[in-house]
């Protein structure tokens, strides 16, 4: 092998090994900008099928008419439902939350802390059998009020720990503040930290209520024996609702039914697409105020 | 810490229309006592539906527990009509589909994740993590309809032939059926709710790492994967498999969606553009249907298999993810 002479002038180009290893890192870096342009084609694609096809069955009748037309009472059953849940799930998680910020210093916070992880992977159709068990078997009949009960159970990880969040970023120094002024725990509590964490919770309730309106599986078992003709807002029975619509008419090989369950789904997605990402943006906004 | 630490008395100023000092005192007690009463009251709630939900389901699946014991979940044998149940096949279309949902999508998530943390540009990047999030917030239900109507057509039209004719060899990839109801599209539909998640916890790991650790190997020569391949992932690792654990705990307990396309199949079958079923979509399917006792009780009793799969899948991640210190990984 001859000795390669010094060559000040020769360009700094990558040969060799060096010129592959290069390559190697700029397909690496293809491929996940690949994976990461795949995701949103995804989701373009999934929310262009829904708007293309969901937009062209919406009309007046379509939203305020019963079935066969439309799917007003189901549009209003699954408000109560949802409302019904949040009003039983964000008190709740607000309390366990405070629990845990403001006394779990103890032994028992790991415990809750997994309680609230466990709940959160739970598969939502283990809810629906559980309620059932719990409701539906001791009250002989499906119910609005039962579906919330499920609801509730999944809303309530997704309150408790954005709660927990929110309340662990009021400054120290207004806890202090009050501290210093003789103010007791409770008065502290309810006076300074919850009103300064309010927007917190708020948001984290419209994400959990996001993701509680478009739950299928638990009310599938809990609340899918209804007649869809009418309005009923009773809790103790079966109200219409949008979710198992949907899947009911999925169910049904019926091109005027999928047509329904296009529309339905469109304005599903669209009311939970419109809170999440309103949620999503004052909630970034806060953590970038709070740096 | 505590309010009720008494000074040096201090003398006494009566304002008028207040309580007094003591009464106050008092009331705050009782306050403080409340609140943490409450408080607690809540958190005992929370622990006690869990261990609730537990035992429900059990007591559900009791009768088919005392019937068929644990022969119940090898059995593939399920028919309603004869009061004869097992979870054989729905088990494995359980584990077979999450299995290749994770194959295909924890890669893809992690490279999102890679994107997202490293190589996008901050403009791009704030507008990008968002939308890979929105992915996670279609409703089930939707995106079933969709993988019904829109995904499976295609699947079995183009997919599944061009799969068949060049891998036909492997008994996986057998002759496409006629409709697009398998365990291939559910595992694609699958692979589209686990993405989001995997995705975005790797992308808060990835940005985890220390900058200089990393600028310390491009320092030395390292190229841009070589940096992600020797500092980024093995600092990660952990992380990133608990993510992905929480994943296919995920995939394993979605009923609605993989009900709406895998079809409903009886049988265990080699190839995976057949039908079949899994614990999750066959509640789903048979539990509003199902007027036997026994028939109830072996749903529940599949109940009681995905809740302890989903429990274990659950708790390994939690565990990587403590053990290795990751506290954040959970709930999103």
């Amino acid at each position: 092998m001859t000795e390669i002479a010094f060559d000040p002038a020769a360009p700094l180009t990558p040969t060799g090994n060096l010129r592959r290893r290069r390559a190697f890192s700029r397909l690496a870096q293809y491929g996940a900008t690949g994976a990461a342009l795949f995701a949103v084609a995804v989701l373009g694609i999934v929310v262009y099928s829904v708007v293309s096809k969901g937009a062209s069955a919406l009309s007046l009748d379509f939203l305020l008419k019963g079935e066969p037309v439309g799917i007003g009472p189901a549009l209003a059953g699954t408000a109560e439902i949802v409302a019904i849940a949040t009003l039983i799930a964000t008190p709740l998680g607000v309390l366990i939350a405070l629990y845990l910020t403001e006394f779990g210093k103890g032994r028992i916070a790991g415990p809750i802390k997994l309680t609230l992880d466990l709940m959160n992977g739970l598969p939502s159709i283990i809810i629906g059998l559980f309620v059932f068990g719990l409701i539906v078997e001791a009250t002989h009949g499906q119910s609005a009020f039962a579906a919330a009960v499920a609801l509730a159970i999944i809303m309530l990880p997704i309150v408790a720990r954005g709660t927990q969040e929110v309340l662990a970023l009021v400054p120290a120094s207004m806890r202090e503040a009050a501290e210093a002024l003789g103010v007791s725990r409770w008065r502290t509590v309810l006076t300074v930290i919850l009103p300064s964490a309010l927007g917190g919770i708020l948001t984290s309730t419209v994400l959990a209520v996001a993701r509680a309106a478009g739950e299928t599986a638990p009310l599938i078992l809990l609340d899918s024996v209804y007649d869809g003709g009418r309005v009923s807002l009773n809790p103790f029975e079966a109200v219409p609702n949008i979710p198992t619509t949907i899947f009911r008419l999925s169910e049904e090989a019926n091109p005027e039914g999928f047509a329904r369950a296009w529309g339905a789904g469109f304005i599903l997605l669209a009311f939970i697409m419109a809170t999440s990402i309103s949620a999503r943006i004052v909630l970034a906004r806060r953590r970038e105020g709070a740096r | 810490m505590s309010t009720a630490v008494d000074p040096a008395p201090v003398p006494r100023i009566r304002i008028p229309g207040r309580p007094s000092t003591n009464r106050r005192r008092s009331l705050d007690r009782l306050g403080d006592a409340a609140l943490y009463g409450v408080c607690a009251l809540a958190a005992l709630i929370a622990m006690a539906v869990l261990l609730v939900i537990g035992y429900q389901i059990v007591h559900g699946a009791s009768p088919a527990i005392s019937k068929f014991g644990l022969g119940f979940v090898t059995s593939t044998e399920w028919q309603p009509t004869f009061g004869v149940f097992g979870a054989g096949t729905v088990l494995f279309g359980t584990v077979v589909s999450s299995f290749f949902a994770l194959m295909i999508g924890a890669p893809v998530a992690i490279s999102i994740g890679l994107y997202l943390s490293l190589l996008a540009p901050r403009g791009l990047r704030v507008f990008i993590s968002p939308l890979v999030e929105m992915l996670a917030a279609i409703p089930s239900v939707i995106l079933g309809f969709w993988g019904l109507i829109v995904l499976a057509p295609f699947v079995q039209g183009q997919v599944e032939p061009w799969l068949h004719d060049r891998f036909g060899f492997i008994p996986l990839f057998g002759a496409p059926q006629t409709t697009g109801s398998s365990i291939f599209t559910a595992s694609l539909i699958l692979t589209i709710m686990i993405v989001p998640i995997v995705a975005s916890i790797s992308r808060d790991l990835f940005l985890a790492v220390p900058l200089d650790v990393q600028d310390g190997a491009s320092a030395l020569g390292a190229t841009r994967w070589e940096v992600v391949r020797g500092v980024v992932l093995p600092s990660t690792a952990s992380g990133v498999i608990a993510a992905s654990l929480l994943g296919l705990g995920r995939a394993l307990g979605e009923a609605i969606a993989v009900a709406q396309v895998i079809g409903a199949g009886e049988r265990i079958k080699a190839s995976l553009f057949e039908t079949g079923d899994t614990l999750a979509a066959r509640i789903a399917n048979q539990f509003p249907g199902a007027i036997t006792e026994m028939h109830r009780a072996s749903l529940f009793y599949l109940g009681a298999i995905l809740l302890v799969i989903g429990v274990v899948s659950n708790l390994a991640a939690q565990w990587v993810g403590r053990r290795f210190g990751y506290q954040r990984l959970v709930t999103r």
